[in-house]
């Protein structure tokens, strides 16, 4: 033990592990929404899509024995969910934040049902990248093992910014958000946009999901989700809807969740609990300071609810 | 409203009361209608469900009122249930009114169930009625500091309420776990960390004739003085102009920001009460079983009641009694518990999506009157 005690420097490297590998569900949650709230719609209900993949990854993957397919069957639960969401939403009248409440209610309803059976048997695990290989210091080559989704979600990053920018779907998406007239004059069927992004949003929630139940707890439990679905719709205000500010936002968001784990490790274990309280608390701090009232953030899509 | 209507109307009571009677009579048959009928597609939807995972929907809704309805035990034990859920349900109906969705009752009722037994316990020895009185007091000052705070959030600092209720409920958890775990926590409780008990003498008792705790009468009262606050005194009128259209109520002089603040503040004692309630009438101590997921159904509650402080009382009831039949549908079919949050859901979506067809149908030709 002597020649790896790096004493107290295990907090800060244990809390940057842990955000690397707690931030992975918010990034592709963040991403998801924000492609979802670019068009000009809140989906509320991806904390219940997040769940809702976590058990379709991993009862797909126990089934047919490969993760990467229990990824697939995690997307397509997630975008199952996103579709009835885009769907409902096209209706006159009906409350596109009130509805994400009620799928919040069915996805976790519907995950707990099927999931009881799961609890038990093991699933294939995703791989994760050793890059702490250099090292000799366990907790480093502990906290430098990085989840092939991690990699993926920071390339899925770039390019939705990429897209956003450069190409004509992600301008037509972006217009749609901003002018829902706009689109209409152009001949655009708004609502058909909005499905289809809201549809995207939750493939990316329900791949966030199954990262939660295929690698990091790695199991699934009816509690394997606190929050991260809604606090990933925090994020995305934070980030000003900017899929590469979603990156950092996620990383700091992980690395809260990371703290109170972190200092129990060494030890700390006095407000133990009030540490797992952290990112709630970041995220309404950030959202007090980053929002104003009577005044439009910068960035927000114009026809989005939440900031109106 | 056009001021010269309301003013030629005001004098005579009579006609006042039978010239509001026929709208209200109207927009009462529209929402009966619509609701019901959604009542009745979430029931054949969620029976669908159940005969797709190959069990008999028909077995389920049987079981369902036996186990919610079916005998007096029943009928109690829905009762006890829908007494929380009543007051749960004002804390998202209250705000409803200001157009804000709250839906964070679940972090004031574990708060307000845990500053109960704080206060419960140095207050040992003290008369039970003035105990009883400082713990509701404290159960609902703690729940309304915290919804306050949300109203706070919302119209000074334009955070939503919506996703800042729900961060608070999470903190309020981990606050209770910390509190329940370190400072008040009795030594004895080993296997499930609590505080020490309220005491016999500091529990609510049953009502006279049968085992259902004071905390439903209490409910009701709060479902019918909120619908009496709201439809009938002119604060009630202000806070639904506030909801309708906020800039018309500023240029009436309407102080928004005090209503909002008053309002989430009464809406969040409530459910600080129902959390006070819980402790001294059920638990007898503050613990995790707080966290019973009553603050959640109470927003599918005051959804279904589309917000009006008296359609709570059956919608709850109706609720309760599903809650209820839980236990029975686990044994007899051998259903996950999570059958009921499944049905909640369904119910849920169902009825947000009911609420395309207000407006539709012009219910108003069934009673002669003009369909506007």
């Amino acid at each position: 033990m002597s020649d790896t005690d790096i004493g107290l420097w295990a907090v800060p490297i244990a809390v940057l592990g842990g955000a690397i590998r707690v931030s992975t569900p918010f990034l592709f949650v963040s991403l998801g929404e924000c492609i979802t709230e670019k068009s000009g719609r809140i989906n509320l209900g991806l904390e219940g899509t997040l769940v809702l993949g976590a058990i379709s990854g991993y009862a797909v993957s126990y089934h047919a024995g490969s993760s990467w397919i229990g990824l697939l069957g995690a997307a397509v639960a997630g975008s199952l969910f996103g579709a009835l969401h885009g769907w409902i939403c096209k209706f006159p009248r009906v409350n596109d934040i009130a509805i994400g409440i009620a799928l919040m209610m069915l996805g976790t309803g519907i995950a707990f049902f099927f999931g009881k059976p799961y609890i038990q048997p093991v699933a294939p695990r995703l791989p994760a990248i050793p890059l702490g290989f250099w090292s000799d210091v366990p907790q480093v080559e502990a906290a430098l093992r990085v989840n092939v989704l991690f990699v993926i979600g920071i390339l899925v990053a770039f390019a939705l910014h990429w897209a956003f920018r450069n190409m004509r779907l992600g301008l037509i998406v972006r217009m749609t958000g901003d002018s829902a007239d706009a689109a209409r004059a152009m001949g655009y069927n708004v609502d058909r946009v909005r499905l289809l992004a809201t549809i995207a949003g939750g493939a990316f929630a329900g791949i966030g999901g199954a990262y939660l139940s295929l690698y990091y707890p790695g199991s699934w439990t009816e509690g394997i989700s606190s929050g991260q679905g809604l606090m990933a719709v925090a994020l995305v205000i934070f980030a000003r809807w900017n899929p590469l500010a979603c990156f950092g936002a996620a990383l700091l968001f992980g690395g809260a969740g990371a703290l109170g784990p972190a200092l129990q490790s060494v030890g700390v274990s006095e407000g133990y609990y009030l540490f797992y309280a952290a990112p709630y608390v970041l995220t309404l701090l950030i959202m007090v300071l980053t929002v104003s009232p009577g005044r439009t953030l910068a960035g927000a899509p114009g026809e989005l609810s939440i900031t109106k | 409203m056009a001021n010269g209507v309301v003013g030629t109307k005001l004098p005579s009571g009579r006609s006042l009361i039978a010239a509001d009677l026929f709208p209200s009579l109207e927009r009462f048959a529209e929402t009966a209608a619509i609701s019901l009928a959604a009542l009745a597609v979430s029931a054949i939807l969620f029976g669908l469900f159940i005969f797709a995972v190959g069990k008999s929907p028909i077995e389920l809704y049987g079981l369902m009122y036996t186990g919610g309805f079916g005998t007096w035990f029943s009928w109690q034990n829905t009762l006890q249930r829908a007494a929380p859920l009543l007051l749960t349900a004002l804390c998202v109906a209250i705000p409803a009114r200001l157009g804000l969705v709250v839906i964070g009752g679940e972090g004031a009722l574990v708060l307000g169930g845990v500053a109960t037994a704080a206060i419960a316990i140095p207050a040992q020895g003290a008369p039970p009625m003035i105990a009883i009185a400082l713990m509701a007091a404290a159960g609902m000052m703690t729940g309304g500091l915290w919804i306050g705070f949300v109203g706070f959030l919302r119209h000074y600092r334009g955070v939503n309420e919506t996703i800042s209720s729900l961060l608070l409920a999470y903190i309020a958890i981990a606050l209770m776990n910390h509190l329940v775990e370190g400072p008040l926590r009795d030594p004895a409780s080993l296997n499930k960390p609590s505080t020490a008990a309220v005491g016999d003498a500091f529990m609510i008792g049953s009502m006279p004739g049968m085992d259902v705790h004071w905390g439903l009468a209490v409910g009701v009262v709060a479902c019918v003085a909120t619908w009496v606050l709201m439809e009938r005194t002119t604060f009630g009128f202000a806070a639904r102009i506030t909801g309708g259209n906020i800039r018309a109520a500023r240029l009436q002089g309407i102080p928004v920001g005090q209503l909002i603040l008053v309002l989430t503040a009464l809406a969040g004692a409530f459910a600080g009460l129902a959390g006070m309630i819980e402790v001294a009438a059920v638990h007898g101590r503050a613990n995790a079983s707080l966290i019973a997921g009553y603050g959640y159904t109470g927003i599918l509650v005051s959804f279904l009641a589309r917000h009006n402080p008296l359609a709570i009382i059956p919608v709850a009831i109706l609720l309760g009694g599903i809650s209820a039949s839980g236990g029975l549908i686990q044994r007899r079919m051998g259903l996950p518990d999570a059958t009921v949050l499944v049905l909640q859901g369904t119910l849920f979506v169902v009825i947000l999506l009911s609420e395309t067809f207000y407006g539709r149908w012009k219910f108003g030709a069934l009673f002669g009157g003009d369909a506007r």
